[in-house]
């Protein structure tokens, strides 16, 4: 491994750090985006009938967008470091698979609730709630066994199913906080009461990663608490702190600022919780890095041949810009709170 | 039972189920393009005023809902392929990653998000953005979907038949993109699934156009729509035969295995039968009950009554399993010919008498998903008779399977299964429900038969 991370002026040295790069940037915006849309979906079996219509058209125009995300952040895995995808998914078979049964059950109940006819409506919004909260915990459950390098034994499989639920809080936060943006009125109070809920979830999972990563890895406690990294990194975990005060702070006030009719702020939920999601992917992935399977294979060791890499590098340099650009138009055209969606 | 069958099992219902979703959105996209177009040019000839009102906007009204059903369909059964393509076969981008991981990466970068993304203004943006930028919205949908296509049919048709690539210590490293990208079957099997989703999207218009017609729905768009729905079905069916004659031919040069196993021929010979049916034997490899017409196979295979097809038994071992090849293909070309009546009939009686007669309606209801039928078939015809090589020559499916235990595919299997057939029948169901819907209240009751008083049900002026 330090034998290729030290050449990398040649292609096989840096092509397979620029696609973990763009992997895991395909990830987050994944973790972000359809988060809250599975969020939606997980608070869905908590909103009331007549706001589920609402709750739904918040993400309407988003989510077949948002789940590309993850077809990009996978197909980079298969594309980049096809050994690591065997690996990986090889050990996670069973949870992807009721993962993906989640992600169909939502994916077609959002289209057919508002098409198969009010006597099945609440049917297939329990399938878009059932299929939300299942794709989550899956999620979670394969976050919490990768992390732990798919250590087997009762400790690891309890500690996946505590990120698993864990994971589940942080895209109802995402959800709840999403929807305290796009809603107004009733619903947006009731979003500011289960953004609270959720927070405490989300919250409890960082700090259960954060505790169990060095716990598990000799390397990883080196990394974060040896001289002088225990203080050049101190900002990440405090920042952290801060901002969890901050959203916790926000969601506090709103409701009496909102009585008034003052809806200023009522984005700093959602950007606080993204930029908390945001540092813990950063701590993850510095101590993660350079592995893709915890001590056993790293990003040189997966990676694909640095000929084919380097033509797929071009294409996603010049692609993934304008893709950006329009994922910004898209949000940019349908910006304001969520109106019903007809067509 | 042996993994390995099972890997396969599962991965063909997943990709079955996946390809019926596609196969209509590919087609749909530029069919509501040219709905919104014949619309724009309609309100533009007849001023402001009529933008709510012509037939094409109303067909494009029920059509744009089907389309937004069938991509969430497509969307969410290809993300299972995305896993399974490293769960089911990891010796697959262990050996030709370096080839198949750059054709999808450039499918996902160049058409998912394209599509996904302008999705959402196409559906709910009209009163978001401006028309143009609407139209535009439905031009890039159109051809997001299309792209796709492009780039995932140039990798199935690179595994047919693979090129510009050479083999270094057991993996394959590209050499030459044009080579592999324009790979000798690629443009053959492009044409021939472009033609496909037409063909079912075009029976599916006329289908659910019939369906309205037969339960008094005298909307204008009906009739309008079930009128160039038989037009473009006759017109692309013979168009289609002759391109999958062409592929034939194709196949014929670089997989003569899977056409000796089409034809069930058991003996390499000259001027061979076409055997319109029977029941291929593999194990005393003959063909009961076979009706045959003489010469025709050698005809139809290499353009002359004599030209020589080579038998299975110069591929001892290493030919397809034929009853399903076999099987298959002449389930494709029977639907085929059917398509070809049906379309050809329809158009006749349209042109003759305005109306479609109760039989011809009956007729394209019953065929709504002839497409389907045939365009799986043909799919499993050339899969199958890819056997037993995941690349051709080069890749053993065998060699390509993983180490995932039988019990967890079969469970796995068995939740798929289930899912994909209750979730087939929602959607047919809800595609005629959406039909059913599309009535403005005055032509229909709740379908109950409407009386005309002015003689015969009249096309309602727009």
């Amino acid at each position: 491994m330090n034998d290729a991370s030290l050449h990398l002026q040649q292609p096989g040295g840096w092509l397979p750090v620029a696609f973990l790069l763009v992997m895991g940037l395909a990830m987050l915006v994944y973790v972000v985006l359809d988060g809250y849309d599975l969020g939606v979906g997980i608070l869905l079996g908590a909103g009331s009938e007549s706001h589920k219509d609402t709750m739904v058209a918040s993400i309407g125009p988003f989510w077949d967008a948002n789940e590309t995300w993850l077809v990009l952040g996978v197909g980079v895995l298969l594309v980049a470091f096809p050994e690591a995808h065997g690996v990986i998914l090889g050990a996670l078979y069973l949870p992807v698979t009721l993962m993906l049964v989640g992600l169909i059950l939502r994916g077609v109940a959002f289209d057919l609730r508002a098409k198969a006819g009010m006597e099945h409506k609440s049917l297939w919004n329990r399938a878009f709630h059932g299929g939300s909260v299942l794709a989550s915990l899956a999620q979670g459950y394969m976050l919490g066994r990768w992390v732990t390098g798919f250590q087997s034994g009762g400790w690891a499989d309890s500690f996946a199913a505590l990120i698993a639920v864990c994971l589940l809080g942080a895209y109802a936060l995402l959800g709840a906080t999403w929807l305290v943006i796009k809603t107004e009125g009733a619903l947006q109070l009731r979003a500011i009461r289960w953004a609270r809920r959720s927070l405490r979830w989300t919250a409890l999972g960082i700090l259960a990663i954060s505790a169990a990563t060095p716990l598990v890895s000799p390397a990883i406690f080196d990394r974060w608490f040896s001289l002088p990294y225990v203080v050049l990194l101190m900002p990440v975990p405090l920042a952290t702190v801060v901002i969890f005060f901050i959203v916790e702070r926000s969601l506090r006030r709103l409701p009496t600022r909102l009585a008034t009719g003052n809806a200023y702020g009522d984005w700093v939920p959602f950007a606080g919780t993204v930029a908390i999601l945001l540092l813990a992917f950063y701590g993850l992935a510095y101590s993660m890095f350079p592995w893709l399977v915890m001590d056993r294979l790293t990003i040189w060791q997966a990676a694909s041949s640095p000929e084919s890499l380097f033509i797929v590098f071009i294409g996603a340099c010049v692609v993934l810009p304008v893709i950006g650009a329009y994922t910004v138009f898209s949000y940019h055209v349908f910006r304001g709170k969520a109106t019903a969606l007809k067509y | 039972m042996d993994p390995l069958l099972l890997a396969r099992v599962q991965f063909a219902a997943n990709i079955t189920f996946h390809i019926l979703f596609p196969s209509i959105t590919i087609a749909l996209g530029w069919a509501l393009l040219y709905l919104k177009l014949r619309h724009n040019r309609a309100v533009r000839a007849q001023g402001a005023g009529f933008e709510a009102s012509t037939p094409w906007i109303q067909a494009y009204k029920l059509w744009v809902k089907v389309f937004a059903l069938t991509f969430a369909f497509g969307v969410v059964s290809g993300l299972t392929m995305s896993f399974q393509f490293g769960t089911n076969w990891p010796g697959f981008m262990r050996t030709v990653g370096n080839i198949a991981g750059p054709l999808l990466a450039y499918e996902v970068l160049t058409a998912f998000f394209l599509e996904a993304t302008f999705l959402g203004i196409m559906l709910f943006g009209s009163g978001r953005v401006s028309n143009r930028v609407h139209t535009l919205a439905t031009v890039l949908v159109a051809g997001g979907t299309t792209l796709s296509a492009f780039w995932i049919i140039v990798l199935n048709s690179w595994m047919h038949t693979p090129a510009g690539f050479e083999m270094r210590a057991g993996v394959a490293y590209a050499t030459d993109w044009w080579a592999i990208v324009f790979n000798p079957s690629m443009p053959y099997r492009l044409a021939h699934m472009m033609l496909a989703s037409g063909l079912t999207v075009a029976f599916l218009m006329a289908g659910i156009s019939a369906y309205r017609w037969l339960r008094n729905d005298r909307s204008a768009e009906v009739l309008m729509t079930l009128r160039s729905a038989v037009t473009v079905a006759a017109v692309l069916i013979p168009l289609q035969i002759a391109v999958g004659d062409l592929h034939g031919l194709n196949t014929r040069e670089y997989q003569p295995a899977k056409i000796a196993a089409i034809e069930a021929a058991w003996q390499t010979q000259r001027g061979a039968p076409l055997v319109l049916f029977g029941v291929p034997d593999e194990k005393t490899k003959q063909t009961r009950f076979a009706i045959e017409i003489p010469k025709l196979a050698s005809l139809i295979v290499t353009h002359s009554l004599d030209g020589e097809i080579k038998g299975l038994d110069a591929f001892e071992g290493k030919h397809p399993p034929v009853a399903a090849v076999f099987y298959s293909f002449r389930v494709m070309v029977g639907m085929g010919l059917l398509m070809l009546a049906t379309s050809w009939l329809a158009l006749w009686q349209l042109r003759r008498t305005a109306h479609p007669t109760p039989l011809v309606a009956r007729t394209l209801l019953v065929m709504t998903f002839a497409g389907w039928v045939a365009l799986v078939a043909g799919w499993y015809t050339t899969e199958v008779g890819r056997q037993p090589w995941l690349v051709y020559g080069l890749l053993p499916t065998a060699q390509a399977a993983g180490a995932v235990p039988a019990s967890m595919i079969g469970l796995s299997l068995v939740i798929y299964l289930t899912l994909y057939l209750l979730l087939t029948a929602a959607y047919v169901a809800v595609v005629f429900r959406l039909a059913r819907n599309a009535a403005p209240a005055s032509t229909t009751l709740a379908g109950e038969r409407v009386e005309c008083p002015a003689g015969p049900p009249r096309l309602v002026p727009s």
